[in-house]
């Protein structure tokens, strides 16, 4: 996360200076932090919400069904959880709330089931394997119905929006199935840093896969 | 067929689940006000727990667009991405999807205005934005709610899943339209 976040921000410094748009890119600093604190406050009352909701849901006994119908999958991409944690369950209905497009329901769920997973996970600060296979699957965007897309295709007046449901459905369960096989891939040759800082670390991305690939040998 | 089936699930998949989980709390005797409430008090502790990460991606983010590397990026890829019937317009859609899904849905909407309903791009476009969630958004978020500092593969795993969607967006659009 070092080395993306100081790459974004020198990057956008030099080709703004460059493009000589370098008061946009200073500008944007305000308008991003301002738009930051307004996406996490219209996020507080969905966020109760379907915490709430969740809640009930736990109780009830439903998440529970849930996790036990999709088992066999879970099994498989979450192999270090145990079968009978919440998590599973949590991670069945974000799953199923991203399926349906219910996508604001989707990241409190989805954060809901990053918490459960936190209590299996050994290094605190650093991702679990079970934690990059949840986000590689919410990553990859998978969607039954793109309501949004259909939605402006419809004010344009596009002869049949429904026509890129299925392309869309198609193109997307590629991106969710590539997505879970490369993050069962990487698992294997990205293993957990042990907490200490490493000094001698090149600066970019590719360096630091390869002296991890190299210690994982 | 097919698109009322689609049309009543997109409709109803929410009133749908809502229904379930209430009755079901209610047969198995659960408060269902106080759990709701119970529950719902995380909204806000979670909500401002992530305020100092989306601080750190969406400026980094917006900085990022203001500075006109995706138009550069864009201008570059053009006449490559011509050779494999990928038309101009769609291609900052595809620098932007990863990073802003607000972005994507403006540009998106931008080319469907413009280029109207008969253009293979919008049509493109469309299956390209449909099938996306923001790459980065999600990882600040999730990550950032509970506090994980060391992404490891995951950003290259989304990265990369996301490039395999506009492979797959091209040749599927290619195929069928």
């Amino acid at each position: 996360m070092n080395y993306i976040f100081y790459f974004l921000i020198v990057i956008s410094i030099i080709a703004g200076a460059v493009n000589g748009k370098l008061a946009d890119v200073v500008n944007a600093i305000l308008s991003g932090a301002e738009l930051s604190v307004k996406v996490a406050f219209s996020l507080i009352g969905i966020m109760a919400f379907w915490l709430g909701m969740m809640k009930i849901a736990k109780e009830c006994g439903l998440i529970e069904i849930i996790a036990k119908i999709i088992k066999p999958i879970t099994k498989i991409l979450f192999n270090e959880i145990p079968e009978n944690s919440p998590a599973i369950g949590d991670i069945a209905m974000s799953f199923s709330a991203n399926a349906f497009g219910l996508t604001n329901a989707a990241t409190p769920i989805g954060i809901k089931a990053m918490e459960e997973l936190q209590r299996h996970n050994e290094d605190k600060a650093s991702a679990s394997n079970a934690m990059c296979m949840l986000l590689a699957m919410n990553t990859a965007g998978f969607q039954l119905v793109p309501a949004t897309v259909i939605a402006i295709l419809i004010g344009i007046g596009y002869k049949n929006p429904t026509n890129i449901i299925a392309p869309t459905l198609l193109v997307t369960s590629i991106a969710f199935v590539s997505a879970i096989i490369l993050a069962k891939i990487f698992q294997h040759v990205w293993k957990p840093q042990i907490p200490h800082t490493n000094k001698t670390a090149k600066h970019t991305e590719h360096a630091k896969e390869v002296v991890q690939a190299g210690r994982a040998e | 067929m097919f698109n009322s089936i689609m049309n009543f699930i997109s409709l109803w998949a929410l009133p749908l689940i809502l229904l379930i989980i209430l009755t079901m709390g209610l047969i198995k005797k659960v408060p269902l006000y106080e759990s709701f409430t119970e529950g719902a008090k995380d909204g806000f502790k979670v909500s401002v727990n992530i305020i100092p990460y989306l601080v750190a991606i969406i400026v980094a983010i917006s900085m990022l667009r203001a500075s006109g590397i995706i138009e550069m990026c864009g201008n570059t890829l053009a006449p490559i991405l011509n050779h494999f019937n990928v038309p101009a317009d769609t291609i900052p859609i595809m620098l932007v999807r990863s990073l802003s899904g607000s972005a994507a849905i403006g540009i998106f909407s931008d080319i469907a205005h413009n280029l109207g309903p008969d253009n293979y791009a919008t049509t493109l476009a469309a299956v390209m934005v449909g099938s996306s969630e923001t790459t980065f958004y999600v990882l600040a978020v999730y990550f950032g709610a509970v506090g994980i500092k060391k992404l490891r593969y995951a950003l290259i795993v989304g990265l990369l899943a996301d490039l395999i969607g506009i492979i797959a967006a091209v040749s599927v659009c290619n195929l069928m339209f």
